[in-house]
């Protein structure tokens, strides 16, 4: 089976802050570009999953956790689990660096 | 979406809300109808209110924030009158109709008042709720003199207090003997003996006929013609369903609304919890099974498999000082059962298991409850005792661990919650819990009852082994982070010379190496108070209002709010204000609550732009800093103004703008004792008198309703600006962080304040501290504009085209 893959290019790696949210609009949808302490990159929908929503790109970053700014939910930008005592999950979309380019993959 | 009402807003059914909101696939639209005028609050803790133990405060589980966070609409006050099953829609008292899909009946129990002459007299009540327990406090002030009927559970706790307040107790007890049918005759009377010793008296054998008096309880009269005076009668004889808005609306009640398995009445989609229900013959009066059933109802509400609810096993204990007590399933012995007893009559020591068939069917302990939730769990699972040591802690003089070692993991640990000790130990796994706290906020253990949280500790120490910290244990760490307090950071900061969070978290060893939203900023605040000036400070610390220098709103937006000194303003201004509005279609512009004008709605991409045009300082309404100085008009336009408000006001907030204080802090300054601008409810308030000022402090008009207590009366304006500044200097350097000054005052004591500040010399090291600390802050909304980094980092959107 083949698999088709879209890689958007959406920033540049120098260019995003450490430990700091870069939201990015691609095709209406947008994402959290995040970038951790260890220099890896993760992207997750910005959007917090509380039942109330808001922004997730102004939250604190702990490792390779962001804090809900509005709600105070700790989140993983691993795989977007909302950590116990809360419940929830974002979407995680894939990211690739390659050189200063950071690309989100789609998979279609 | 899907309609949820509940009626009633007690334990039983937010508990049931609380379990939706966690499983919910979907958003819900949430009514509850409260027929109390309180957010829902911790019932079992009646009796230590009354005890003097706590206050109502700590007792409330869901504060008012909670439902607003939750988007739940909340009635209180109201109750429903009447369920239209039909049209599936109830009524409350007030008119008010709102359609359900789903309807949770939790209406809870009253107290059973007995029918006799006399009843509706003043001066008797149940004890059920609040307002019982605030009859009986005021009552205490008033009269000496207090009856309770009911030799029970409820009735001795409730005697105990009105002991506690000062009164002569009698308790009147129809039965021979107390708590009847939790004890055997053996516990009970060494329970009378010990109650006794502490002042209660009783009267057994006595039915009460009738309560007399005029208007008001004079004394109550009994069977046998005998007579005993009274001021107040407590009537704490059992509860009694609260079930008449079923009853009327046409769903089957029995003793309580008639449940089956899965917490359905007889009407379709009607359901009741806790203390209104009755399942399987049985209304049940105790917390765990009422929290029991909630989760098995949310689950049925969510549309999730669920196992049905079965019935419980229930145990009680005793909330009275001084007597421990535990007993649980069958009491008497009736010729199939065989007791295994310790009695020690010199350390007033008593327990016995009654066992029949080798299973444990009924606990009785007195004096020594901690074999409790080990004896429960075998009743409970019915398991085989053949060769099992039944009293294990009295030979086991190591106590603690040894019992936690062969605790099983599925043993229930707290059972008000129904938290395991597996579910605890794994928690601190984990999780690196290492303090009661912790493992309190994480699992839940020990939030209701708190009968376990000795239990838990000796867990936390089991778990830990050698890494136990029992003194660590106890204390408040700054967060889950760390085991450091507040002091040790200060002290580790100053000692080690530490310059920056990363460095805190890095030396000090913190579990996350890079912190949570809860130390972060503390740690960033408790660096800038020890180091003044040299302090750089950490923006992404900093919460998000406080990294963008602007109020984030629940959609994403965010407000401006120009500083505008003492809330005097100019035409100029305003009409720059409103152009700038207009030119930007801000949504809403509004005045705030602190006299300036607020600009609602504004996109993060559009604020370093208007912050530009309007060319005016940030007026720090989302800092822990000074927000804001109310003043009125005062002497210069008032005819009654004493004093120049608007003078002083202005110059204290141009003083003090932008320092880093603990919480936020508000300033008000009114120009004479009528005080328009309110400053006997801000932080510090400045009222003008005739020839100087009073200073006012700890004044809160938020949550904590307080009014602001007189610290210092001075003569010039010179002297307030010197007192003001020791003042929040001593309130930087020794408070929590977010400790708000009204918490602060109460938690140090205003004395003690007074007298640190009654020295000139400690008065002017303070100030020296303050306006060296005061020289580092620049206007935030400048730096940023000048910024491009900062305006890139924090303020830019960035759109990408797909296929790029």
């Amino acid at each position: 089976m083949i698999e088709t893959k879209t890689r958007t290019l959406v920033a540049n790696y120098s260019d995003l802050p450490v430990r700091a949210g870069y939201a990015v609009t691609i095709a209406g949808s947008e994402i959290a570009l995040f970038k951790v302490t260890n220099g890896k990159v993760f992207g997750i929908e910005n959007r917090s999953p509380h039942p109330k929503g808001g922004v997730l790109t102004e939250g604190l970053v702990s490792g390779e956790y962001v804090f809900c700014p509005v709600y105070d939910w700790k989140i993983s930008l691993a795989n977007g689990k909302v950590q116990a005592p809360d419940e929830g999950q974002v979407k995680t979309y894939q990211v690739e660096v390659e050189a200063d380019n950071v690309y989100i993959i789609n998979k279609g | 979406m899907k309609k949820l009402v509940m009626i009633g807003n007690g334990m039983a059914g937010v508990r049931t809300i609380e379990e939706i909101l966690n499983i919910s696939k979907e958003p819900l639209e949430i009514t509850i109808f409260g027929q109390e005028p309180h957010p829902n609050y911790n019932r079992i803790k009646l009796s230590n209110i009354l005890q003097g133990d706590t206050n109502f405060e700590e007792i409330i589980i869901n504060p008012l924030d909670w439902y607003k966070e939750n988007n739940i609409q909340l009635f209180t006050g109201e109750s429903v009158t009447k369920i239209d099953v039909e049209a599936k829609k109830v009524i409350s008292d007030q008119g008010r109709e709102v359609e359900y899909d789903d309807l949770i009946i939790a209406t809870g129990s009253n107290s059973f008042m007995l029918p006799i002459p006399g009843a509706d007299k003043m001066g008797v009540t149940g004890f059920r709720d609040i307002k019982d327990c605030e009859m009986m406090i005021k009552s205490a002030k008033q009269y000496k003199k207090a009856v309770v009927i009911g030799g029970g559970l409820l009735g001795l706790e409730a005697a105990r207090g009105l002991l506690n307040l000062g009164m002569k107790v009698e308790v009147v007890h129809l039965m021979p003997s107390l708590m009847e049918r939790q004890l055997d005759p053996i516990a009970s009377s060494l329970l009378k003996a010990e109650l006794e010793a502490q002042g209660m008296r009783f009267l057994m054998e006595k039915e009460t006929i009738e309560i007399i008096g005029d208007e008001r309880v004079a004394g109550l009269r009994f069977k046998d013609g005998s007579h005993i005076p009274a001021d107040l009668v407590v009537m704490a004889i059992g509860i009694k369903s609260n079930t008449m808005v079923a009853k009327d609306s046409g769903i089957f009640v029995n003793r309580g609304i008639v449940v089956n398995d899965y917490m359905e009445t007889s009407a379709p989609s009607v359901y009741a919890v806790g203390e209104c229900a009755e399942h399987r013959e049985i209304v049940y009066g105790l917390v765990a099974p009422l929290y029991e059933q909630g989760k098995v109802l949310a689950e049925r509400i969510c549309g999730i498999e669920t196992a049905p609810y079965e019935g419980s096993v229930t145990g009680t204990q005793l909330k009275v000082a001084g007597v421990d007590l535990y007993s649980a399933g069958e009491i008497f012995e009736d010729g199939s059962t065989k007791s295994i007893m310790v009695y020690n009559e010199y350390e007033g020591i008593y327990k016995r298991v009654l066992v029949r068939n080798n299973r444990i069917v009924g606990i009785v302990l007195y004096g020594d409850t901690k074999d409790s939730t080990r004896l429960f769990r075998m009743l409970s699972k019915n398991e085989d005792i053949t060769g099992v040591s039944i009293f294990e802690s009295q030979c086991s003089a190591e106590g603690g661990s040894g019992d936690i070692a062969s605790m099983p993991n599925d043993e229930l640990v707290c059972g008000c919650n129904g938290v395991t000790k597996g579910a605890i130990v794994e928690a601190i796994k984990a999780q690196g819990l290492t303090t009661l706290d912790q493992v309190s906020h994480c699992t839940n253990a020990g939030r209701s009852c708190g009968r376990c949280k000795p239990m838990v500790n000796d867990i936390l120490a089991y778990t830990l082994g050698d890494q136990f910290d029992a003194d660590a244990a106890q204390k408040t760490s700054i967060c889950g982070c760390t085991t450091i307090s507040r002091e040790e950071l200060i002290a580790e900061i100053k000692e080690k010379g530490l310059t920056s969070v990363k460095e805190v978290m890095n030396v000090l060893e913190w579990k996350n190496e890079e912190g949570c939203t809860k130390c972060r900023p503390a740690i960033n605040y408790y660096l800038g108070m020890v180091h003044m000036d040299e302090y750089k400070d950490d923006r992404d610390s900093r919460l998000v209002n406080e990294k963008m220098h602007a109020n984030i709103q629940k959609d994403g937006t965010y407000s401006v709010v120009p500083r505008m000194y003492g809330g005097v303003t100019t035409a100029a201004d305003l009409k720059k204000i409103a152009e700038i509005a207009e030119k930007y279609e801000v949504p809403l512009v509004k005045l705030t609550g602190g006299q300036r004008i607020g600009l609602f709605g504004v996109k993060k991409e559009d604020l370093p732009g208007m912050w530009k045009e309007l060319d005016m300082p940030s007026g720090y309404a989302y800092g822990k800093t000074l927000r804001t100085v109310k003043t009125c008009v005062g002497a210069q336009f008032c005819r009654y103004g004493t004093q120049d408000s608007m003078a002083l006001g202005i110059e204290l907030e141009k003083k003090f703008e932008r320092l880093d204080t603990p919480h936020k802090v508000k300033m008000g300054v009114s120009a004479c004792p009528r005080n328009c601008s309110e400053a006997g409810i801000k932080d510090i308030g400045f009222v003008g008198i005739d020839g100087g000022w009073e200073i006012y402090v700890a004044g809160n008009g938020g949550v904590d309703l307080r009014a602001g207590d007189l610290l210092a009366t001075v003569k010039t304006e010179a002297d307030v600006m010197e007192m003001t500044g020791a003042y929040m200097q001593y309130y930087r350097e020794t408070a929590n962080y977010l400790e708000r000054t009204s918490k602060w005052v109460e938690r140090v004591g205003l004395e003690h304040v007074k007298e640190v500040l009654a020295s000139e010399e400690t008065r002017k090291a303070l100030n020296e501290r303050m306006d060296q600390t005061l020289k580092k802050y620049i206007e935030p909304w400048n730096e940023a504009i000048q910024s491009e980094s900062i305006k890139d980092k924090y303020y830019a959107v960035h759109t990408v085209k797909a296929g790029e």
